[in-house]
């Protein structure tokens, strides 16, 4: 496959692919105003895979969204958010369409609406490509057919004709993903690509989510509730609460050490390998009502080892490990 | 070498041919048996009415014997089945029979104001569909703000305002106080495309067109609104498509639904308006209509209102082949 001629620095190795700084998003119109994401920064190299935990709510599909600025128009956002050298959220509307699905791609969580049902599996994805790469229909198609046959759809040919109704959800999953790949993005956004399907393609999905992601070596955010899922695919874990990032770090860090105390209880309420076997425990309390947050740490309320400096301020990001932080002000 | 993909990202759907055409010819035999029924209706409506058109038209002193063989003559003595039958194997080839008022082949007379009723209904199909879908995607595409709102005001005033009195306030201005335009009647011998032949249409093609140019816009609105909140256009946007390829692939969703409602639209105006063309002694079906009903013209009269139904028939058959082609989805029931 050509390179999409997108690219206009190349980075050093060092630099990482993507930069997020104090990224803040709010919602606000005549009936609402609510912060949803509330201060988030990270970074992430090229070719690794992050994967975002969090409960429903917690502003993980907002933060993906932002890395291709793909708000309703009642969005207040700040920060700064750098993809592939590129200032995202500085970015005019016609640049920002070139990146879009051409350097950064997403897959939806809900294959049977995300695609068009009134255009064939083919021509949506040869589409993308004509779009970005001002490749003919022809090469197009072919490029469509190949990307059917690369997500290990069985029958491509046929599959191409087809409209997205008369495919299964696996199909259609595979499908999106192979949308999402049309340009070689360099990261992949996942929202939670297997929630919808039944569990035996579930697994399937994400095997060739893995595979796909090694073979061709783009960076990826991945959410998920599935802290099994985390485990299998992911290089480092960043666990989201109240629009905020309370832990991050690679995965090991954290499912060995984890430091906030959300975290732990994420952990302790989640089946997965380490706690087999062990009682499960929930979280006690619910999620905080985002349009009025505590002052200080948005999960004091909850918390079990509350003090009272918890509610004073939010705590700010305290180093763990090397690159395993936590905002927690037990920690450091 | 690959299965095409047919015209793709661009047009129409791919279409499985052989299965579109499995459609189509199973769509148009359902239509046979609806045409007949709504043939069989015609024949009922007017024959479960009381009266008999021969003592309409018979003068009082004709003698019993002479409205007998009046009644004989036209068929009306024979049983309601066999009327029914007879006309319909007449009808099928053609024969509508005579007009009682005028002594003329019906399908002559039908003939002309079919024309001239399409010629009319066609400037307003032409006026109002346009802004309609004009006023409706653009509602549809800023619902809520102020073009909306003022999109959607002026659709339904265009509803609400009667279309005779609408004509009748149009010409009081454009013909009666300014002598600007037309107020009855078509161009005579002015060929079709000069503005002496042309001006008759202004005042009643804009009479026409309000209700159907108000009751597309609602729609429009509606269904571009609702497809641009479903989740692939998400997915468009994620592709970095440019708006105006969105908004393909929106209008080609949006299409069946105002295909319908255009369908209906388009068969009220193929109709004609009886109101509308009386108010302009426009020679179309509708004033036929209005004419026959008046006289008693009871072959005329059936004719008339036969033609104006299969022109419903033969719509909606387009309509549902026209829907099929753009959604792939219609054909699996
Ligand atoms: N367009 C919007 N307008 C108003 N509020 C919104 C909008 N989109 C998201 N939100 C709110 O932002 C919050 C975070 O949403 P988000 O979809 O990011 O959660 P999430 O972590 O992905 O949850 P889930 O696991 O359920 O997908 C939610 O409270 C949601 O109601
Ligand atoms: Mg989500």
């Amino acid at each position: 496959m050509q390179i999409s001629p997108l690219k206009q620095t190349l980075p050093s190795a060092e630099t990482p692919l993507v930069t997020v700084e104090d990224l803040r998003v709010r919602f606000r119109s005549r009936d609402f105003n609510v912060p949803v994401v509330n201060g988030v920064s990270f970074s992430l190299g090229k070719g690794e895979v992050l994967c975002l935990l969090g409960e429903s709510g917690s502003g993980k599909s907002v933060t993906m969204r932002a890395l291709m600025r793909l708000f309703p128009s009642t969005a207040v956002v700040s920060g700064k958010i750098n993809v592939d050298g590129h200032d995202i959220l500085g970015l005019s509307r016609s640049k920002l369409r070139a990146i879009r699905g051409a350097v950064v791609s997403m897959i939806f969580q809900e294959p049977m609406t995300s695609l068009d049902p009134v255009f064939t599996i083919g021509s949506q994805i040869a589409e993308s490509v004509m779009f970005h790469e001002g490749a003919s229909r022809r090469q197009a198609e072919l490029r469509a057919l190949e990307l059917l046959e690369l997500v290990q759809v069985p029958s491509a040919k046929r599959r191409l004709i087809a409209y997205p109704h008369e495919l299964s959800g696996g199909l259609r999953q595979r499908a999106m993903i192979a949308l999402a790949l049309a340009c070689r993005p360099k990261l992949l956004l996942a929202d939670e690509p297997t929630t919808a399907l039944d569990a035996t393609v579930q697994i399937q999905i994400l095997l060739l989510l893995r595979e796909l992601q090694h073979e061709l070596g783009m960076a990826t955010i991945f959410v998920t509730h599935d802290l099994g899922v985390a485990c299998e695919v992911a290089d480092r874990v960043a666990v989201m609460y109240a629009g905020r990032f309370v832990e991050q770090g690679s995965i090991t860090q954290v499912m060995d050490n984890p430091s906030h105390p959300y975290t732990q209880g994420l952990l302790r309420s989640t089946v997965h390998e380490g706690v087999r076997g062990v009682r499960l425990e929930t979280i006690p309390g619910s999620p905080p009502d985002l349009a009025e947050l505590p002052a200080g740490c948005s999960f004091a309320p909850r918390c079990g080892f509350v003090r009272p400096d918890c509610t004073m301020a939010v705590p700010h990001d305290a180093t763990v490990g090397q690159g395993h932080s936590a905002r927690c002000v037990l920690v450091g | 070498m690959h299965a095409p993909v047919g015209r793709g990202p661009t047009g129409l759907a791919p279409i499985n041919g052989a299965r579109m055409f499995n459609y189509a010819l199973r769509r148009i035999l359902y239509s046979v048996p609806i045409a007949v029924g709504v043939s069989l209706v015609c024949f009922l409506l007017l024959h479960i009415a009381p009266g008999d058109p021969i003592d309409a038209i018979a003068p009082e002193s004709a003698s019993p014997q002479l409205l007998a063989e009046l009644r004989a003559a036209y068929g009306f003595d024979r049983s309601l089945p066999v009327q029914y039958f007879s006309w319909l194997s007449n009808v099928i080839v053609g024969d509508f029979g005579t007009s009682i008022m005028t002594g003329r082949p019906v399908l002559g007379e039908l003939a002309n104001a079919v024309v001239n009723t399409l010629l009319l209904s066609g400037g307003a199909v032409l006026v109002g569909f346009v802004f309609g879908l004009l006023l409706g995607t653009i509602a549809g595409y800023t619902a809520g703000s102020p073009a909306d709102r003022a999109a959607t005001a002026f659709a339904v005033a265009g509803i609400s305002v009667p279309n005779y009195w609408l004509g009748l306030v149009l010409v009081v201005i454009f013909a009666v106080n300014q002598d600007w335009l037309p107020a009855m009647g078509m161009g005579q011998g002015a060929p079709f495309l000069s503005w002496a032949n042309l001006r008759h249409f202004v005042l009643p093609v804009i009479a026409l067109s309000v209700i159907p140019a108000g009751i597309i816009a609602r729609s429009v609105r509606g269904t571009v609104a609702e497809v641009r909140k479903q989740e692939f256009v998400q997915t468009l946007h994620a592709k970095g498509l440019s708006p105006f390829r969105v908004f393909i692939h929106v209008m080609k969703n949006s299409a069946p639904a105002l295909l319908a409602v255009m369908g209906l639209q388009l068969g009220y105006l193929m109709g004609g308006s009886i109101l509308v063309e009386t108010v302009f002694s426009w020679p179309g079906t509708g004033f036929l209509l209005n004419t026959a009903i008046f006289t008693r013209d009871l072959p005329l009269l059936q004719g008339t209102i036969l033609i104006l139904s299969m022109f419903f028939v033969v719509i909606n058959l387009v309509v549902d082949l026209a829907q099929a082609l753009f959604d792939p989805r219609i054909e699996r029931n």
